[in-house]
């Protein structure tokens, strides 16, 4: 029995050993192993392709029981109604039109409301704001013009734009009809209709646009790669000789490089990062302290405005030499009567606050930034509205910061 | 600028030693023995007595303050106002071939979304099977792979068609960015949702305010595009498509859409706005290419550029650049210092991977006279990358887009360089 138990103790104990080794030899190495319903789909990184399975039956809604072959079983249907609310593109061929109309006349009204502070009132575009009419026949030239009459090559592409990205600062907020109307009053600009046009789904296919014919599929395989082949590279005595044929530094458009005056730039940015930090305290207390509005201007408070304004400079300018553009420019603004700048064309609503006699008191300008067509139905802003009281703070200050001297 | 000390404390050895240095050094270079110690070296240094910052400082940590002025920098006048518009990577004053993510270019059309992860969803619908919806936490139990890939704006350098213009690296060639990719494989994703023998084409749309999207045929969507969610490790930032982007491996960035929402399976291209109106290559003749997806291989040397003088004057010195192709690998990148004359092949360092980023070094010994630098990248598939003059023989100079073409920096005496052209 000892003898017995000399052999298989150390035996068992050996094998004991080898098996926790082994055991976590193998938790060590383990890579993860796929279940056997993912196994047909884990590829390595190299596989180009994948064949697309045929299910073996398809999964109804609501019978999480069945999932067919080859499919992981993750995500849940999409309902109806949630793919009519995000499924909004167009095709050439008119896949995608909802039904709707629009005439020239009603789109001029449109356009000119909703499109014009940018764009101009007949597409010809404010300053670099992009041109939408025009440049029929310049494509060859040495400064083509490209317009939706000049280059588009399909109606559709327009309607598809308009609805998903315009206005800027507002996209998704036009109706069919009013779609619709825009496009025709497009094609009228663009001289492709008649002013007694009206465009609708039903005959949207019946226009052409001019430059259709002049797009051709990427050629540069045929038409480049064996002009530009490494087979051909000269290593020596490859010209007689060089000349500088045209500098950058002459033309003198780049903007300061940091490096160039890299104290000073650091300086300025320590400077200018310890203000933010100082400004966005600042902000805070004011709320809580509600500092009354005549006090004098907080430097800190102006600096966080300043800071915030970046999202209004794309239409609005302020201080010396500031001009109307895409909105009026704003020296003066706080206590101003509302739609007064000379110069400038304001909506309605806008109109009739001035005959009314309206202020811009704080609380005015307060509530227009935080919802502007909330607050004033009609107006040419496209903007979505301020974050957060603290910021209409700071932006009131700033503003205030300039008189209209 | 501090001065250069150089030079070794004298001994009688070391003297002569120096002294033989000097006269060979003196032959073909500058070096200066010190008159006297530095005091940085010889007087005690604050940050060598006292404490520094603790571990609860930082929780994300930043780069020094001394790299302040290492950052994105955008040119206003490009653009009516800076949502619709564009910055740009400091290529110059980066190394290696992996673009830190606060650093990685923007371009946004409508403005960066602000999307919270549990607000995401991500619809498949048209020709499947199954139209489905997914949240990030469904995204996340997807099988997942990691790859480098540059991404490139198809505008880069799209403002030197008509001449060197803009006079730094950063602005000619800085709309690109190299990241590692964390997605899933779209394949997968779309067979999730059960591809129709009808469905060729793919149409991504974006949830931003510009509603981006772009027609991607189905061989590239089923080939090594990803539905990624990380850039380097982590969460993508906001400003390149948080939480969830497209990437379409080597072709035009404008296709990898951002804040993906949908992606619709159809049988054929849309021709939406961004690919007719923009991102078409319009050629002299007046006829437009389409379709360009691919990015063509192309070069820059990133130091000496404009924002990079050479400093040190004569002598040994360090030439770098990168260079990228949506085709394949770059295997070899040649240099010229005299304007095309006389190539060299450039030393490629790091990782060579497809359609990433390559770094490339040229290490010389600068005579301290003027130079005429560019860089000619070859391609895996055998293309070389071309001079500006024959890039325009066949597209003029009004295609906007794809300007691949060879940059020329001028450095003079004072090892100042500038963007040039040269015949």
């Amino acid at each position: 029995m000892s003898k017995f138990l000399k052999i298989l103790a150390p035996a068992g104990a050996g094998a004991a050993s080898v098996m926790t080794m082994a055991y976590v030899l193998a938790d060590q190495f383990v890579v993860d192993v796929p279940a056997p319903a993912r196994g047909l789909w884990v590829q390595p990184a190299t596989a180009q392709e994948t064949p697309t399975p045929e299910a073996v039956q398809t999964a109804d809604a609501g019978d999480t029981a069945v999932v067919p072959m080859g499919v992981l079983g993750i995500g849940r249907p999409a309902l109806p109604e949630e793919v009519a609310a995000w499924d909004i593109d167009v095709r050439p061929d008119g896949v995608g039109l909802p039904a709707g109309s629009g005439d020239v006349w009603t789109g001029e009204e449109v356009f000119v409301e909703k499109c014009a502070a940018c764009h101009g009132d007949f597409g010809e575009a404010v300053g670099r704001w992009p041109v939408l009419a025009g440049g029929q026949g310049t494509l060859a030239d040495e400064d083509p013009v490209k317009t939706i009459g000049s280059y588009w090559p399909y109606l559709s592409t327009v309607y598809d734009y308009v609805n998903r990205a315009m206005p800027f600062g507002e996209a998704q907020s036009l109706e069919p009809d009013e779609i619709y109307a825009i496009t025709a009053y497009l094609l009228y600009v663009n001289d492709l209709v008649e002013d007694d046009f009206t465009l609708s789904n039903e005959n949207f296919l019946e226009v052409d646009m001019p430059n259709a014919d002049n797009f051709f599929m990427d050629d540069r395989a045929e038409t480049e790669m064996p002009l530009f082949a490494s087979a051909d590279a000269c290593m020596e005595n490859c010209k007689e000789s060089v000349e500088i044929t045209m500098h950058a530094s002459i033309l003198d458009v780049t903007p300061q490089s940091q490096d160039d005056d890299a104290p000073e730039e650091e300086a300025a940015m320590e400077a200018a990062s310890e203000e933010t930090v100082v400004a966005e305290a600042t902000v805070e207390e004011a709320v809580v302290e509600e500092t009354p509005a005549e006090a004098a201007l907080d430097p800190a408070l102006v600096a966080a405005g300043e800071d915030a304004f970046r999202q209004c400079k794309s239409c609005h300018q302020v201080g010396e030499g500031a001009v109307n553009r895409t909105g009026p420019q704003l020296n003066g603004v706080v206590g101003r009567t509302v739609g007064s700048v000379e110069g400038f064309r304001y909506s309605r609503v806008f109109e009739e606050a001035l005959e009314a006699g309206d202020v811009w008191s704080e609380d005015h300008l307060a509530a227009y930034l935080t919802d502007p067509r909330g607050a004033m139905p009609g107006t040419k802003m496209a903007f979505r509205g301020v974050r957060s009281p603290e910021e209409i703070t700071a932006l009131t200050a700033y503003l205030k910061s300039f008189s209209s001297e | 600028m501090s001065e250069i000390y150089k030079g070794i404390k004298p001994t009688r050895r070391n003297f002569l030693r120096g002294a033989a240095a000097s006269g060979a050094a003196l032959a073909g270079g500058t070096t200066m023995v010190n008159a006297e110690a530095d005091p940085l070296i010889t007087e005690k240094q604050p940050w060598s007595q006292y404490l520094g910052a603790g571990v609860d400082e930082a929780p994300y940590g930043m780069p020094s303050k001394f790299e302040a002025h290492v950052r994105r920098q955008d040119v206003p006048w490009l653009t009516a106002d800076p949502i619709s518009s564009i910055n740009f990577t400091p290529l110059h004053e980066l190394d290696g071939i992996i673009t830190p993510n606060g650093l990685c270019f923007e371009r946004h059309h409508g403005g960066v979304a602000e999307i919270a992860p549990q607000d995401y969803r991500l619809m498949i619908n048209g020709l499947v099977d199954r139209e489905l919806v997914f949240t990030m936490e469904d995204l996340m139990r997807f099988p997942r792979e990691n790859h480098v890939y540059f991404l490139e704006c198809a505008a880069n350098t799209g403002m030197e068609w008509a001449g060197s213009q803009l006079n730094g690296c950063q602005f000619t060639h800085g709309m690109i960015h190299n990241v590692m990719y964390t997605g899933i494989p779209l394949k997968l994703l779309l067979a999730e949702a059960g591809v129709k023998t009808t469905g060729k084409w793919l149409l991504p749309e974006g949830a931003d305010a510009s509603g981006m999207t772009r027609s991607i045929p189905m061989e590239k969507a089923m080939d090594d595009c990803l539905v990624a969610f990380k850039m380097n490790g982590e969460a993508l930032r906001a400003e390149q498509g948080y939480p969830v982007r497209l990437v379409v491996p080597g072709w035009e960035g404008n296709m990898w859409v951002k804040w993906l929402r949908r992606i619709e399976v159809g049988d054929q291209p849309w021709h939406h706005r961004e690919e007719t109106s923009k991102y078409t290559d319009l050629l002299s003749n007046g006829q437009a290419r389409r379709f360009t997806w691919e990015m063509d291989a192309k070069s820059v040397i990133t130091s000496p550029s404009p924002q990079k003088p050479i400093t040190h004057g004569p002598g040994p010195m360090v030439l770098t650049g990168v260079a990228w192709s949506g085709r394949g690998t770059i295997p070899r990148v040649d240099v010229t210092l005299d304007g095309g004359i006389t190539w060299n092949e450039a030393r490629m360092s790091g990782p060579s991977l497809d359609k990433s980023m390559h770094r490339f070094y040229y290490d010389f010994n600068w005579d301290g006279k003027p130079l005429l630098l560019q860089s000619r990248a070859h391609d895996s598939t055998g293309y070389m990358q071309p001079t500006k003059d024959q890039l325009r023989s066949v597209r003029g100079e009004n295609s906007i887009y794809h300007n691949n073409s060879i940059q020329t920096w001028a450095v003079d005496e004072q090892g100042v360089a500038e963007n040039v052209e040269i015949s």
